[in-house]
C-alpha cells in the first residue's frame, strides 16, 4: 500500500491533482449548499437595501475597520440577547457585501445599536468617545465631520450591489445622488421623493449641520439603522421553518 | 550542459516581463488618468513606480550583463534577498503589532485626533499583513527557493521569473500595507486588500507555482522530497483561496471599492474558509515544509518516519479544509455548517500532533544538541508550540468552549501562541541556518546572542498568551455574570476596563518578543558581513550558560 504513495512523489502532476481533489471536498460540501438550501435565510419582514447615505455610512464602516473590534452578530445566548436584543439573524445581513459579523469584541457588538442613542451622542462620542465614555480605547474620528462625502459616484455603488442581485428599484438607481443629500437634510425638496422612494426611513440631520454633507452624517445614519429592521413582531423563531 | 539547460529555460523570459511591466505601466497611468478617488491614484503612482523601476533593471540588466556572472549550481541570490525581506517585514510587522497593543493600552497617547491613518481600525490589518503576508509569505517563498533546489538538486527554473515573484510580491506588501493606512481595504480580517491588488496577487501567485513546479520538473532525484509536498499544497490551495474568496465587483475600474460577490451568510462562511485555511495552509502546511527541512538538516538525523508523513500530509491537508466554521458557532450560519465545522477541526487534532511527534521524533539520538546548540532548540520549541496551539485550537471549536471564548482576547492569545511560538520560532530558526549557508560563513556571528534571542523572545511568548488567556477567560466569564437578583452584572465598559492591566502585560511581551528580532538582524547582519564568530575572539565561551538563567 505505502508502494502506491510512490505515484504521487514520481510524478509532480499527480501530485498537484491530487492536492486539489483532496482540498476542494470540504469547501465543496459546506459553501455550495448554503446557496442552495432555502432556509439558509429566514423569510423576515422589514428588512431591505441600504438606502445611499447608509451605503456610503457602510463603506466608512468598512473601511476603519470597526470590524476588528465590533462585531454584528449577536448570539442565541441569555447574556447576549440580554445586553444586545434579539439574537442576529441569517435575513439581517443578506445584502451585506461584504458581511461584517467581525470576530472580535474589544468594543460591544453593534448588530442593534441602531436607536440606541442619540445622533449628538454619537457625534460626540465619534470625535472623542472617551468624552462619553471615560473608560473607552476606542480611536477618535473627528476628522470624519471635517471631511466632505463623496457624492458623485454613489450611483455606480447601487448599480454594483443591483449586479449582484441586490433588489434596488431603477428609480432608487437614477436618483441616488438627489436621495442621498435629502436623506441628510429634511427641509430639502428632495427630501419628500426620497421618503416614497423608501418608505420606512424619515430623512433627518444626523450631525447637527445641515450646511455640510459630511461622512459624519453617513456614518450616523449607518449605525442609526442597525438592526432596527425586522420586526419581531410577526417572527416566530420557534416556527418550523425558522429552525436552522 | 547545465548552462545550455539554462540559457533555453531563460529565453524570451526578459522580454515577456518586461512586456508585463510595459502593461502595467499604461494601466496605472490609466487608472491615475481617470479616477476621482485621491487614496486610488496614489496607489496607481505607487504601482507605476514600482513597474519602471522593474523595466529599468530589466533593461540595464540586458544591456550591461555582468561579466562576472558564472552561472552557478544553484539561485543563491534571490534566497538572500528573501532572507533580507524576511527580517525587515518581520521587525516591521512586529514593531506595528506592539504599537497598535499599546493603542489599546493607552487610548490617548497613541491615538491622533486630526487623521485616521494609524486608527487601530487601519493599523490592525497593517499587523496582521505584515506579519503573515510580508513576513511569513517572505519566509516562505525564500526557504522554498532553497529548499526546491537543494532536494531536486536542480537549478530554480526559469530564470528572471523567480525575480518577478520576488519583486511582486514586494509590491503586493507595498500597495496592500500603504492602502490600509490611506483607508483602503476590502474589508474581511486577513483578505484585506483591494480588487487590484489581489488580481496583482493572483499573477505573481500562479508564476511562483510555475517556477516551483518547473524546478520539480527538473530534478535529478527520482523522489521529490516531503518538504516539497508541503509546499506545493501551500501554493496550491492558498491560491484557490484566495481566488474564489475574493471574487468582487468594484465599483468601478478607477475605484478602490468593490462589492464582495457574495454576502451575508454565503461571505462569512466563504470568507472562514478562506481565514482559517490562511492559517492552515500559509502559516501551517508552508511552515511544515520548513519543518521538514531544517529540523532533520539542523539535528544531522533523518526524518523519524517516512509513512508517518505520508499519513501527516494527506490527512492535515483534506481535514484542515473543513474547519472553517468553528469561526462561526452561534452565528445565523446553519446548525449542521458548525457541527461539520467543529467534528472536523477535532479531528484536525489527530494529524496536526502525528506532524508534531514526526519533527520532535527526528530528534532521537540527536536530543543533546538542544543544550549546545540555540538554533536547533528554537527549532523544536516552534514545533512544541505548534503541538500546543493545534491542541488549543480543537477544544476551543467545541461550541460550549467556543460559547466562552469566542469574540474575547482569548482568540488572540490563541493565534499569538501559534504565530510567535510556532510559525515565528521556525522561521527565525530557518533564518538563522540560511544566513551562514548562502553566505557561505562558517557558523553565525554570535552564538549567545542566539540564547538572548531565544529567551526574550520565549518570556515575551509566555507573558503574552498567559495574560490573553487570563483577559479573554475573565471577559467571557463577566459578558455573562449575573448577579442575585438575576439581572446582568457587567456593563460592557467594566469589561473593557477590567482588561487595562492585561493590555499592558501583552504589549511588555510583545515588546520582548520584537526586542528579540532585533538580535536576530543584528546577528544575521554581522553574519553575513562576515565579521569573525565569537569563538575565535573568545575561546572556551560557554554560549549555553550565558543566559540559561
Amino acid at each position: 500500500m505505502w508502494n502506491f504513495h510512490k505515484w504521487f512523489e514520481r510524478h509532480s502532476l499527480i501530485l498537484v491533482v491530487g492536492i486539489l481533489l483532496v482540498v476542494s471536498i470540504g469547501g465543496l460540501v459546506q459553501i455550495t449548499p448554503l446557496f442552495f438550501i432555502e432556509s439558509t435565510i429566514e423569510e423576515v419582514k422589514g428588512v431591505r437595501p441600504y438606502t445611499p447615505l447608509e451605503l456610503k455610512g457602510r463603506q466608512i464602516y468598512v473601511r476603519e475597520g470597526c470590524y476588528t473590534c465590533h462585531s454584528q452578530m449577536i448570539r442565541p445566548l441569555r447574556d447576549e440577547v440580554e445586553r444586545y436584543g434579539h439574537y442576529s439573524l441569517a435575513a439581517e445581513s443578506m445584502y451585506d457585501h461584504p458581511f461584517q459579523w467581525g470576530s472580535k469584541r474589544t468594543g460591544p457588538d453593534l448588530a442593534r445599536v441602531g436607536g440606541r442613542y442619540s445622533d449628538e451622542w454619537h457625534r460626540a462620542h465619534l470625535v472623542d468617545p472617551r468624552s462619553t465614555v471615560p473608560e473607552s480605547v476606542m480611536p477618535p474620528y473627528a476628522f470624519l465631520e471635517a471631511k466632505d462625502l463623496r457624492t458623485d459616484d454613489i450611483g455606480n455603488h447601487l448599480r454594483t450591489n443591483a449586479m449582484l442581485k441586490v433588489p434596488y428599484a431603477k428609480d432608487q438607481i437614477e436618483n441616488a445622488e438627489a436621495d442621498l443629500r435629502a436623506q441628510a437634510d429634511p427641509n430639502s425638496d428632495g427630501a419628500g421623493a426620497f421618503e416614497e422612494r423608501y418608505p420606512t426611513v424619515k430623512a433627518r440631520d444626523y450631525d447637527g449641520n445641515t450646511a455640510r454633507l459630511t461622512e459624519m452624517d453617513a456614518l450616523i445614519a449607518y449605525l442609526q439603522m442597525l438592526g432596527a429592521g425586522v420586526d419581531f413582531s410577526t417572527y416566530q423563531a420557534d416556527a418550523p421553518e425558522n429552525q436552522r | 550542459m547545465n548552462s545550455r539547460q539554462n540559457a533555453s529555460d531563460v529565453g524570451y523570459s526578459p522580454l515577456a516581463i518586461g512586456l508585463v511591466l510595459v502593461i502595467g505601466i499604461a494601466l496605472t497611468i490609466w487608472g491615475a488618468a481617470r479616477t476621482h478617488d485621491g487614496p486610488f491614484a496614489i496607489q496607481m503612482y505607487t504601482a507605476m513606480g514600482a513597474f519602471a523601476l522593474g523595466l529599468f533593471a530589466l533593461v540595464r540588466a540586458y544591456i550591461t550583463p555582468n561579466p562576472n556572472a558564472v552561472e552557478s549550481r544553484y539561485e543563491d541570490g534571490i534566497v538572500k534577498a528573501g532572507v533580507i525581506a524576511s527580517t525587515f517585514w518581520g521587525i516591521a510587522g512586529l514593531l506595528v503589532g506592539v504599537i497598535i497593543a499599546l493603542q489599546l493600552s493607552f487610548p490617548n497617547l497613541f491615538y491622533f485626533q486630526d487623521f485616521g491613518w494609524t486608527n487601530f481600525g487601519r493599523m490592525r490589518p497593517l499587523h496582521t499583513s505584515a506579519v503573515i503576508f510580508a513576513f511569513g509569505g517572505n519566509v516562505l517563498i525564500a526557504t522554498s527557493f532553497y529548499v526546491v533546489q537543494r532536494t531536486c538538486r536542480a537549478r530554480l527554473a526559469g530564470g528572471p521569473w523567480a525575480w518577478f515573484v520576488f519583486w511582486g510580491y514586494q509590491l503586493f506588501i507595498l500597495l496592500a500595507g500603504t492602502g490600509y493606512l490611506l483607508g483602503i481595504t476590502e474589508g474581511r480580517e486577513y483578505a484585506e486588500p483591494p480588487w487590484y491588488v489581489d488580481l496583482w496577487l493572483t499573477l505573481v501567485w500562479v508564476v511562483y507555482l510555475l517556477v516551483f513546479l518547473g524546478t520539480i520538473w527538473k530534478r535529478q532525484e527520482k523522489h521529490i522530497y516531503v518538504a516539497n509536498w508541503f509546499y506545493l499544497a501551500f501554493i496550491v490551495t492558498i491560491a484557490m483561496l484566495h481566488i474564489v474568496n475574493n471574487l468582487a465587483l468594484p465599483v468601478s475600474f478607477a475605484d478602490t471599492f468593490s462589492y464582495s460577490a457574495f454576502s451575508g451568510v454565503q461571505d462569512a462562511l466563504t470568507q472562514w474558509w478562506y481565514g482559517h485555511n490562511a492559517v492552515g495552509f500559509f502559516l501551517t502546511a508552508g511552515f511544515l515544509a520548513i519543518m521538514y527541512y531544517f529540523v532533520p538538516k539542523q539535528a544531522d538525523r533523518p526524518v523519524y518516519s517516512y509513512r508517518l508523513s505520508i499519513i501527516h500530509f494527506w490527512a492535515l491537508i483534506f481535514l484542515y479544509i473543513w474547519a472553517g466554521p468553528h469561526h462561526l458557532h452561534y452565528t445565523a450560519l446553519p446548525m449542521w455548517a458548525q457541527t461539520l465545522g467543529a467534528t472536523f477541526s477535532i479531528m484536525l487534532w489527530m494529524p496536526s500532533w502525528g506532524g508534531m511527534i514526526n519533527g520532535l521524533m527526528t530528534l532521537s539520538g540527536a536530543w543533546d544538541k538542544l543544550r549546545t546548540d540555540p538554533v536547533l532548540r528554537m527549532l523544536v520549541v516552534s514545533v512544541a508550540f505548534y503541538g500546543m496551539s493545534t491542541f488549543e485550537g480543537p477544544v476551543m471549536s467545541i461550541r460550549a468552549v467556543n460559547s466562552l471564548s469566542h469574540y474575547t482576547d482569548w482568540t488572540i492569545g490563541h493565534v499569538h501562541s501559534g504565530a510567535l511560538g510556532w510559525v515565528g520560532f521556525v522561521s527565525f530558526g530557518a533564518l538563522y541556518c540560511l544566513t551562514p549557508w548562502l553566505w557561505r560563513r562558517e557558523r553565525l556571528y554570535s552564538t549567545a546572542l542566539v540564547e538572548w534571542h531565544f529567551w526574550i523572545a520565549t518570556l515575551g511568548i509566555v507573558l503574552y498568551i498567559t495574560s490573553m488567556w487570563v483577559a479573554g477567560v475573565m471577559q467571557g466569564l463577566m459578558w455573562r455574570a449575573y448577579n442575585e437578583l438575576g439581572f446582568l452584572q457587567y456593563s460592557f465598559v467594566e469589561t473593557v476596563e477590567a482588561m487595562h492591566p492585561y493590555y499592558i502585560i501583552r504589549a511588555v511581551g510583545g515588546l520582548l518578543y520584537l526586542i528579540g528580532a532585533l538580535l536576530m538582524a543584528y546577528n544575521l547582519w554581522r553574519t553575513a558581513r562576515g565579521d569573525a564568530p565569537e569563538a575565535v575572539t573568545r575561546p572556551n565561551a560557554a554560549p549555553a550558560a550565558v543566559a540559561a538563567e
